[in-house]
């Protein structure tokens, strides 16, 4: 570990008995929470936990109903995210908050407030400088803002639309918005969900150079490997209670998990082998697409899929995953290219001629309860979705679909208090296993799973590779996105690497890298890497 | 400082006790003013309830104010359940009973009565549903604002009924008053031991768009594009025909509206005769939830209110304005107490222990719900 833990000082925030209430659910029960300056300071926990919650609050998004907060020895009480930011503390959301057609600089001088006079904040006078140049040299404050970000080795070109950023350069772009404004605590919420490994290692350099200049830094995140590679403490979450909080070098990650669950969990996913026989399931050949703003997203796209197999996808986000699950589903029509399944030609076709045609195909999409299900009705009509239109007659026949809720509700041992309780109210793990129950009834031949585990608790996750690995060895040939590179190679057999929808090579998960995947994310195919060329 | 949170759940008790409240909340208001303009308090309320249900006219009153805009707001929330905005309900009132009335121009004189009202009825369907599937056809197929342009197609309909007002229907028998001739006296509605078979037509509607909602797969269909149109189109559901036939259907039905009003209540065509139940009929809808037998019931509370602030006008001398005051007053606390009912209010900041007590008596199914997703918090 690089930063330095300096013991003799205030902790730069701490938080104690904070207690938030959303109308009956207790989201935080008298949390204590602190982080020292010079410290990267990991929160962890699952799903509901209350990690989110616990930073709004932090952050001066929420007020906490119970509880103090005291930033460098101060007590504090935030009215609103202004009065966060004017103490110091800086949030990096997931989902970046740029105006995309203005550049760089732009966004990060936007909003940016003259320092008070005699603050003794040691870089008031950069901040003063570069307000001051705002509106007259922009070279100048280009310049000042590149010297700036130099300092923790962010590197970026301030003068392009925030729009032709990179996702990590956009990352780089918001950490050093919040930092001239002023904020010496940084909460970063899940930085790396969006990162390649390689991008990701960049990350952590520069936190640990900004933790060295004395920052503290909230790293939230599921990665264990992360938080074990990257941070100093770790605070454990539970069911809104903070559990413990421990030195990184002092605890194993399965100690870890066992906090943040509370109770052991195995952590590696069983593999059965797959089909020897490598019978074709589905082909793709040559798909192409592109949005209605004739953005390409699929490129000239051709692999095959085998009975008996999980071949997974990986690639960043925005890489084509989406449409290439929608194109094969029959919900968006490729401009070109076929798609075959068991030589049945499906390309063009609409969801409901895919089914007419005889294809046993199920989709569980990225959007559970925006395209997967019908959010404010409950599990037997949200069963009924796939089964109606099979009926004869104009009538709905809701007994079929009440006796199939209740044997999904059974097998998969979903929680809820009802049938016709509305399934956005179930936690994220019940909801996804309605979805995989009515698709695993469908009694499929091609299964093609986006993100099934995104927002799931361990526990749940893993549940999940089961039901995966359950239709593998009933000779399903399964279609597996994920973003967990990790997971990928545990579970899947083949991984395919997409970027900006063109096939970067397929590689066996038993011989390949995380290292090799994501060069290959980042734009070299396989050849190059067998060649020895990289990009990155 | 105070916050607005969202409440996880209530009870049917609760529901009724709460709108009996705003209920009375609005009495108790509309009292407050009529006093202090110095009307008689308990005279004018009795007069408002005489006015509405008191005798056997007033109750007459209030059921043919209760047909059109229970039909329209029936016929409107078939739209709303797919969340397209029809706000054209007034046109499409007039321009069914415009094909009713051009129905009955048309057809031999010597036509028997119930064919004749058939007819009228059927066109009365079609006018509506066409008036409907314009701004829906480019709704559907061009993605344009579908408020705007049924909003729109009212003031079309208005103008067009004028048209044929003063000009192309022109009565020559009305020695040149402008008006239109009246429908065929077979051609009316009759009555029944002094009640009006004209609220056959909520009744039978409110039955068919029930069973339509729940029993059927165009219904089913209907609420899951409503809820997400790419759920719809996951499904397989051919979102566009299902977009077409549920505005056909709404428009139609508001069209209807609009033929039983000419045939059982105006005998002939005027641009007033929808009478802004087109507009009240939104209102209604969505007071009653989109639910199809609570439609029946608000329409009756709305006819009662409007017919009684008419009554107390002529028997109190109240002004006119004095009686829109007083309908506005109780229509607003009703929903208010929605908003009660559905929201709660936290004064200052809550202490952890008083936490901890009601969360003891939280029911533990609701436990397993993610607090941060399901949350809807303001601070003001």
């Amino acid at each position: 570990m690089e930063s330095i833990v300096r013991n003799d000082l205030h902790p730069a925030f701490s938080m104690r008995g904070i207690t938030k209430m959303f109308g009956t659910v207790l989201a935080n029960d008298s949390v204590d929470f602190e982080v020292l300056p010079g410290e990267i300071h990991a929160l962890l926990g699952e799903n509901g936990s209350g990690k989110s919650t616990l930073m709004n609050v932090l952050s001066g998004i929420y007020r906490p109903d119970d509880g103090q907060i005291e930033v460098y020895g101060e007590l504090k009480e935030f009215r609103s995210p202004g009065d966060a930011i004017d103490s110091g503390i800086g949030m990096i959301h997931q989902h970046y908050k740029l105006a995309e057609a203005m550049t760089a600089t732009e966004n990060i001088v936007a909003g940016m407030k003259k320092p008070p006079k005699n603050s003794g904040k040691k870089d008031d006078v950069l901040r003063t400088d570069i307000l001051r140049y705002a509106s007259r040299s922009p070279a100048k404050t280009q310049q000042k803002i590149i010297e700036f970000s130099s300092r923790f080795g962010i590197e970026f070109d301030p003068s392009i639309p925030a729009g032709q950023l990179s996702v990590s350069q956009k990352q780089s772009v918001e950490i050093i918005k919040v930092l001239l404004r002023g904020a010496s605590i940084l909460i970063l919420d899940e930085p790396t969900a969006v990162l390649t490994p390689q991008e990701a290692k960049k990350l952590f350099s520069v936190l640990r150079k900004m933790a060295a200049q004395g920052c503290a830094i909230v790293f939230i995140s599921h990665k264990l490997n992360e938080i074990m590679a990257l941070c100093d403490r770790v605070t454990v979450l539970r069911k809104g209670q903070s559990i413990e909080t421990c030195t990184v070098s002092e605890i194993d990650a399965y100690d870890l998990v066992e906090k943040m669950v509370g109770r052991k969990i195995n952590l590696s996913i069983n593999k059965p082998d797959p089909d020897p026989e490598r019978r074709v399931c589905l082909d793709v050949k040559g798909l192409t697409y592109s949005d209605s703003k004739s953005v390409p997203k699929l490129d000239n796209l051709s692999f095959t899929t085998y009975y008996g197999e999980i071949l997974g996808v990986a690639g960043l986000a925005g890489g084509g995953q989406k449409e290439l699950c929608e194109s094969i589903a029959g919900i968006i029509r490729p401009q070109q290219g076929d798609i075959l399944v068991d030589n049945e030609r499906i390309a063009g076709l609409s969801p409901r001629d895919i089914t007419q045609k005889g294809v046993a195909m199920c989709f569980i999409p990225e959007d559970r309860l925006g395209m997967g299900l019908v959010a404010s009705m409950g599990i037997e009509e949200n069963i009924l979705l796939k089964e109606y239109a099979l009926t004869k007659g104009p009538l709905i026949r809701m007994k079929d679909a009440t006796t199939k809720a209740e044997q999904i509700i059974n097998e998969l041992e979903i929680k809820t208090p009802g049938l016709k309780h509305p399934v956005r109210m179930l936690s994220g793990g019940n909801i996804q296993k309605v979805i995989l129950g009515r698709e695993i009834h469908l009694n499929p031949k091609l299964m093609i799973a986006a993100y099934a585990v995104r927002g799931l608790d361990i526990h749940s996750s893993y549940t999940i590779y089961n039901l995966l690995n359950e239709q593998k060895q009933k000779n399903v040939s399964v279609l597996y996105i994920g973003e967990d590179l990790d997971v990928l190679i545990d579970l899947c057999d083949r991984i395919m690497v997409l970027c900006q929808g063109k096939n970067m090579g397929i590689v066996d998960a038993s011989s390949t890298t995380k290292e090799e995947i994501g060069q290959m994310m980042s734009g070299t195919t396989l050849e190059e890497l067998k060649r020895g060329v990289s990009y990155v | 400082m105070f916050r607005i949170t969202k409440k996880e759940s209530f009870t049917k008790a609760e529901a009724i006790i709460y709108r009996l409240f705003g209920f009375s909340v609005g009495i108790i208001f509309s009292g407050i003013i009529i006093a202090a303009l110095g009307y008689p308090v308990f005279k004018t309320f009795i007069s408002l309830a005489e006015g509405s249900f008191g005798s056997s006219i007033a109750i007459r009153n209030t059921i043919s104010f209760l047909i059109p805009l229970s039909v329209t707001a029936l016929g409107l929330s078939i739209a709303f359940k797919m969340r397209y905005w029809n706000i054209g309900g007034e046109g499409q009132i007039l321009m069914g009973a415009t094909a009713a009335m051009g129905v009955s121009m048309v057809l031999p004189s010597g036509m028997p009565g119930p064919l004749m009202m058939l007819s009228m009825l059927v066109a009365g369907f079609i006018g509506g549903s066409i008036w409907a599937l314009i701004p829906g056809f480019f709704r559907i197929n061009m993605k344009t604002n579908e408020t705007l342009f049924t909003l729109m197609m009212n003031y079309l309909a208005i103008c067009f009924v004028q048209y044929l007002y003063f000009e192309l229907w022109r009565d020559p028998a009305k020695k040149g008053f402008p008006g239109i001739q009246d429908i065929p006296f077979r051609a009316r509605i009759p009555y029944v031991s002094g009640i009006s078979l004209a609220i056959l037509a909520p009744l039978i509607i409110v039955l068919v768009v029930y069973f339509l909602i729940k029993k059927t797969k165009l219904g089913y269909e209907i609420r899951v594009v409503g809820e997400s149109e790419p759920t719809a189109h996951y499904a397989g559901m051919n979102v566009k025909k299902i977009m077409f036939v549920g505005v056909m259907l709404s428009g139609g039905i508001v069209g209807v509206a609009g033929a039983v009003k000419l045939m059982g209540s105006t005998g002939t065509l005027s641009s007033s005769l929808g009478g802004g139940a087109g507009f009240t009929a939104i209102v209604i809808a969505w007071l009653a939830n989109l639910s199809a037998p609570m439609i029946v019931l608000v329409s009756f509370l709305i006819a009662a209110l409007e017919q009684g602030a008419q009554f107390i006008q002529v028997r109190m001398g109240v002004p006119a304005a004095v009686a829109d005051i007083v309908k506005g007053l109780i229509l607003m606390s009703v929903l208010g107490s929605e908003f009660m009912l559905r929201y709660k209010i936290l004064f200052g900041v809550h202490t952890a222990s008083k936490k901890l007590e009601e969360r003891a008596s939280v029911d533990p199914t609701m436990q397993d719900s993610d607090p941060e997703s399901e949350v809807v918090e303001d601070s003001i």
